[in-house]
């Protein structure tokens, strides 16, 4: 019985946003159950529902998938967004690890002491103006195309997108140096499904809040 | 041009030896070019070689690959070890990224201090002997095939032996309570690629030492 993937994990963006967004972006609806408490995460684990005991997990296509990088493959692959040979999976796969290790970089702000926080957060758009956006740059001013690989929409273009908006939610200005990533944005913002997940009452998730976070810890430790 | 893939990277494990461990047991022969100074590193960076200015690099069928999981993920697609079809590598990429993690725990001791070193280290073997291990050793006991995924050979099967080496290296008697992922290895260790990888003068590279990290922080200016 195939029925809407059913997503598994907090009601934040967490490790399970990339998923969310690509989902959306290949037109897919999906449900999502959110844990609440610790109790609901042990339940999950005590029902062997959770292959290493973790979230994020989704059910889909009769599989209960973890591992968020596993996941998004399989969506990638069976929605026709991850290019049409090994050699363009190879570009998808380094520009997508490239923009992994950026959100990492942005989303561990959070957990830096109060005192290094601003420092931190410092170093973080410096990398992403010097090491990671200027290479979407090159990319995109190499071939003239809009999206960047094989002149087709793919998984790497929305997690661009995704992290673009990201980045800007900290530095609202920090594209001014990339004329093509802001036409980028605005080009891949308009695409149907990405239009309609970047509306209001879609199933994308706010910015983590500090006061949120007790409520989060409390949930995974 | 096809030649021998090329890694750049220094010479030890690090983030390039699950690549070593997958080009080995595909049967494919490389080169590698180890960095060894400041001045070399700044040299490959100033190349524009490094997408992202950072290793492991391996310049493959005229790419300039980098990026740790795109790489293995290349390598396991063109030799035909990442399974049939979507399915198999939705569970090879499941079993991989578990190994991954628990290999990355490893991987991060040597760089920490000598209190973090032990806390850390009673949690790898915990998390080997509860979180991970067990899910292999019910894998294969399930199926009961030879290999974890679709009765082949695959990137996980290899990715699955390298790191159980790993943590024996933490604890020689980790495997005991895993009769089959002891056959296993026994199986996996005998394949005639990876038992040449095994034997002493192998591209395969011994633990971190302190002369090692003494090496990459120097280089790294940490």
């Amino acid at each position: 019985m195939s029925g809407k993937p059913r997503l598994h994990y907090v009601n934040a963006r967490g490790r399970m946003e990339p998923i969310r967004w690509l989902l959306a972006a290949a037109g897919v609806e999906f449900e999502e159950a959110f844990l609440e408490t610790k109790d609901d995460l042990k339940k999950l684990q005590t029902n062997g529902d959770l292959l290493f005991q973790q979230v994020p997990m989704v059910e889909i296509d009769g599989m209960k998938m973890v591992q968020t990088r596993a996941i998004l493959s399989y969506i990638a692959g069976k929605y026709n967004l991850y290019g049409k040979d090994l050699k363009e999976r190879a570009l998808i796969d380094m520009y997508v690890e490239g923009l992994a290790d950026l959100n990492e970089l942005i989303t561990s702000n959070f957990f830096q002491p109060a005192d290094k926080k601003e420092e931190h957060l410092a170093t973080v758009m410096d990398k992403a103006t010097t090491r990671y956006f200027p290479v979407y740059e090159k990319v995109l001013k190499g071939h003239g195309q809009d999206f960047l690989v094989g002149n087709k929409l793919s998984r790497a273009d929305v997690q661009l997108l995704e992290i673009i908006l990201l980045v800007e939610e900290s530095k609202p200005d920090i594209l001014a140096k990339f004329p093509l990533l802001q036409s980028f944005k605005a080009k891949t913002s308009n695409i149907p499904n990405i239009k309609k997940f970047l509306q209001p009452g879609s199933q994308r998730k706010l910015p983590l809040q500090e006061k949120d976070i007790p409520r989060l810890m409390q949930i995974f430790h | 041009m096809a030649g021998k893939p090329k890694l750049y990277y220094f010479d030890g494990r690090g983030k390039m030896e699950s690549i070593r461990w997958l080009l080995a047991a595909a049967g494919v022969e490389f080169e590698e070019k180890f960095l060894e100074t400041r001045e070399q590193y700044e040299k490959l960076l100033q190349s524009g070689s490094l997408l992202f200015q950072q290793v492991p690099l391996v310049e493959i069928d005229g790419m300039k690959m980098v990026q740790t999981r795109a790489i293995l993920n290349y390598i396991a697609g063109k030799y035909n070890l990442y399974g049939k079809d979507l399915k198999e590598r939705a569970w090879i990429d499941m079993y991989v990224e578990g190994t991954t993690d628990l290999m990355g725990m490893i991987m991060q001791l040597p760089l920490q201090s000598a209190e973090m070193r032990e806390k850390n280290l009673a949690l790898i073997i915990e998390r080997a002997k509860t979180r991970y291990f067990p899910v292999y050793e019910k894998a294969l006991k399930d199926h009961g095939h030879d290999y974890l995924v679709g009765n082949k050979f695959s990137w996980a099967d290899i990715q699955l032996l390298e790191a159980i080496l790993m943590v024996e290296e933490c604890k020689p008697d980790i495997l005991s309570a895993f009769p089959q992922l002891q056959a296993f290895k026994g199986r996996i260790s005998n394949i005639p690629t990876i038992k040449k990888f095994l034997q002493p003068g192998s591209q395969r590279k011994p633990p971190a030492d302190d002369k090692y990290i003494a090496n990459v922080r120097k280089i790294f200016n940490i």
